[in-house]
């Protein structure tokens, strides 16, 4: 996707520190298209914000480029960027109308009375917020103010959007609700958003590509399917859904498999995606819904045995938590169809997986 | 099942329900009120009632029914054309007979020398003549005695001293007096300085709001805008003032701005005065030293609303395309002003009763409202006036806050 043309959005080898002594962001490299829906992933403090308000023009970078369209503007001033953004708190303005807030980007552009009142109305009725024009933020629901935050953001016509956690103060429901809604906004509109958020699930949903942080440095930039079904690194394992973790040592690799022992368990065969070689150690990385219970005996390369610690049920899925080499996390996550009424804790069961689903990373 | 059954209770006793309430409520509010009642007694013991007794010495006065009792029964008859007749000077006589054995003479005189200027030596010689006069024409004889009780106005102060309240401090208050006829016309110019006073006491107290906001907005700006290690350090300097007496900054900008005080010597060693400027004992003295001492009062109310702005608006209006003075203007001004409001409202409201420090650092042409009180309180023993230039100050200062509650609201007003 990328390579073939100019990135849109270029970070080169930008570095930022607050106090001079830690990094928050090291050494960044990162290209985006134009178009894109790109998701910034990662916990707090991993210096995802950060990046955003460097790009946003509120931070300047210690080192590095930051490229728009080709342009340097790392000492442009955040008024001249064009770039459209989106607060974690929403920071409408609270003593201007919805209309007037909304006016605020093309008033300061100087457009004509018409052309602005022509702008808000459609960007107004992007949002589905066509009859709240003449009323105040305050007067608003929470969903109703991230809306008009939204359409403020875009009525000015900016070719990338940032957002700030934009969703963080809503509720679970209403939260889902305005993924698909600005997911669709973008596809509509073909504009560049660069989104930042610490919740998986939403970064999973809408992104075209996500970047996940951790400790100031990108440990992986991928689909949401590649990042879920191959991930890199331990962390990103972890990070993104659900993972059983077991830590072992590499005693063998024969082309595209390596075997690693794993304390209390054996010999486990996995592939190797990011060991340093023989004789290092490993951690061990397993979706729970890839693990099948009781096995036929020979129809997996895996097969375990374990202790039901404790069933939980969750209505379309049942999750078994079992001790397996000593550890009592070990999750299997089973549709609600395959009888796993029959097992109780306490009883011991066999587990099994294969070979292409267990994925041996670097030691966490 | 157990939600049924307390619906079926609660339909019940829907009244027993209110009335438990209502129980706990009133509880709830006695103890509120038993917590505040120390203190609404001590306001109103020391405060209220008192203050609200000196107003009361504006319209009501007495002096002259009580010490003329036969004189003020036998005017009531009186048409006020012509001279009273006979009876009248009779009660008038025996009243002023009594007067002199009571040794109140005086304070009849001084009452009507409030009105009519020069009355007070002829009151106490005419009693002192009438204790021995024994005649049956008093009318003739009190005439004879001075002039003075042939005179139209006196006999009209008299009649309307037969009503224990006068209009007279109001209308002293604001340049205006008793005519001959009890019509109220303009006090002549040399009376007439009382609407100057008002006018003086309102621009100096604008004068010095404008000042504090002036200079507190910016320091008010950088104070919430600074991190807590050096914010805290600015903010005790700005309320260092605050653990001052205001005597003692008052006379500490004497000693800077006096002809050889610091600031003149300062400027003319740097040459840019060649002689002493006259910065203390005018208006400039009075407004820089009313200036320092408000300033935490206008600045503390702008710096606790800037406090809760979130930055984030600053920086959304700048991501919106505005520069950073445009959105300082449009975006953060604005959202201040319920502070501004705060603060100017505080600062002018207490300008206004401004006392000590006018009288220290200002001449005899900047002197307030409040020097007058003073003055009539303790030197001229006339507390009519003194109470009456009180009221007018106090309900001026009530129809500004109400002019102000209705343009701005204080339920938009942030104190702290």
């Amino acid at each position: 996707m990328l390579g073939t043309q100019a990135a849109f959005v270029k970070f080169s080898e930008v570095q930022k520190t607050y106090d001079g002594e830690t990094l928050v962001v090291k050494n960044l490299n990162l290209d985006i298209a134009q178009g894109e829906f790109l998701t910034m992933l990662g916990p707090s403090g991993s210096g995802k914000t950060t990046t955003l308000m460097m790009l946003a023009g509120f931070e300047m970078p210690t080192q590095g480029w930051i490229l728009l369209e080709g342009r340097a503007i790392e000492t442009t001033p955040p008024h001249k960027r064009n770039i459209g953004m989106v607060f974690q708190n929403y920071a409408l303005f609270p003593h201007m109308t919805v209309e007037e807030n909304l006016a605020f980007p093309l008033k300061v552009r100087k457009l004509g009375r018409a052309e602005i009142e022509i702008k808000i109305r459609r960007a107004l009725d992007m949002v589905r917020l066509g009859t709240y024009a003449k009323r105040r933020p305050a007067q608003l629901s929470g969903g109703q103010q991230q809306r008009v935050a939204l359409a403020r953001a875009l009525v000015f016509d900016p070719k990338l959007v940032l957002m700030d956690e934009p969703l963080g103060a809503l509720d679970k429901q209403l939260r889902e609700q305005m993924q698909l809604e600005i997911k669709h906004i973008h596809e509509d509109l073909g504009v560049t958003v660069i989104y930042v958020t610490h919740d998986q699930s939403e970064a999973l949903t809408m992104s075209d590509r996500i970047a996940v942080f951790n400790d100031g440095v990108i440990q992986q930039l991928a689909t949401p399917a590649e990042l879920y079904e191959r991930p890199q690194n331990a962390f990103v394992a972890q990070f993104i859904g659900e993972n059983n973790q077991l830590t072992g040592k590499v005693i063998a690799m024969d082309g595209g498999v390596c075997t690693v022992d794993v304390p209390g368990l054996g010999n486990v065969q996995a592939l190797p995606i990011n060991v340093e070689g023989v004789d290092r150690p490993t951690t061990l990385s397993l979706r729970p819904e890839r693990v099948k219970l009781n096995p036929v005996p020979g129809s997996y390369s895996n097969i375990v045995s374990a202790h039901v610690k404790e069933l939980i049920y969750l209505g379309d899925h049942v999750r078994i938590r079992a001790s397996v080499a000593q550890q009592d996390d070990f999750v299997v996550k089973l549709p609600n169809s395959e009888g796993v009424a029959q097992v109780g804790p306490g009883e011991l069961i066999r587990l099994g997986w294969k070979t292409e689903d267990c994925r041996a990373l670097d030691r966490l | 099942m157990a939600t049924m059954a307390a619906q079926i209770t609660g339909s019940a006793d829907r009244v027993p329900l209110r009335l438990k309430l209502q129980r706990v409520e009133r509880r709830r509010k006695l103890k509120a009120f038993l917590l505040v009642l120390p203190l609404l007694l001590f306001i109103l013991t020391t405060f209220v009632l008192p203050i609200g007794r000196m107003i009361f010495n504006a319209v009501h006065e007495d002096t002259l029914l009580r010490l003329m009792p036969r004189t003020m029964s036998e005017l009531r008859g009186w048409d006020g054309k012509d001279l009273p007749d006979e009876g009248v000077y009779a009660a008038l006589a025996a009243d002023l007979k009594q007067s002199w054995a009571d040794k109140t003479a005086a304070e009849i005189g001084k009452r009507m020398n409030y009105e009519l200027p020069g009355t007070r030596s002829k009151v106490t010689s005419s009693a002192r003549k009438v204790s021995t006069l024994s005649t049956d024409t008093y009318k003739d004889a009190l005439i004879e005695i001075d002039p003075l009780w042939a005179r139209h106005e006196v006999w009209s102060l008299l009649k309307r001293g037969s009503s224990a309240y006068t209009a007279y401090y109001l209308l002293r208050s604001v340049d205006l007096q008793y005519g001959p006829d009890s019509q109220i016309v303009a006090s002549p110019p040399e009376n007439a300085i009382f609407r100057h006073i008002f006018l003086l006491t309102l621009g100096i107290s604008i004068s010095v709001t404008f000042a504090t906001l002036v200079l507190g907005f910016p320091v008010a700006y950088l104070l919430a805008s600074l991190p807590a290690k050096y914010s805290n350090l600015l903010m005790i300097m700005v309320v260092l003032p605050f653990w001052t007496s205001v005597l003692v900054r008052t006379t500490a900008w004497v000693v800077l701005l006096q002809q050889h005080g610091l600031v003149n010597e300062a400027l003319m060693a740097l040459h840019i005065l060649s002689q002493p400027a006259e910065l203390i004992f005018n208006r400039v003295g009075t407004i820089v030293a009313m200036t320092h001492i408000q300033l935490p009062f206008t600045l503390l109310p702008i710096y606790s609303v800037m406090k809760t702005i979130s930055p984030t608006y600053v920086r959304a209006a700048r991501s919106l395309g505005a520069g950073p003075f445009y959105a300082f203007w449009k975006i953060y001004f604005p959202q201040t002003l319920p502070g501004m409001a705060a603060g100017c409202l505080l600062t002018f409201i207490l300008c206004l009763g401004y006392y000590i420090t006018p009288a220290l650092v200002g001449g005899p042409q900047d002197q307030m409202v409040s020097y007058f009180v003073a003055h009539y309180t303790n030197e001229e023993l006339n507390w009519g006036m003194a109470s009456a230039l009180g009221a007018i100050l106090l309900t001026a200062t009530l129809i500004l806050y109400y002019v102000f509650n209705k343009l701005v609201g204080t339920d938009r007003m942030k104190l702290g």
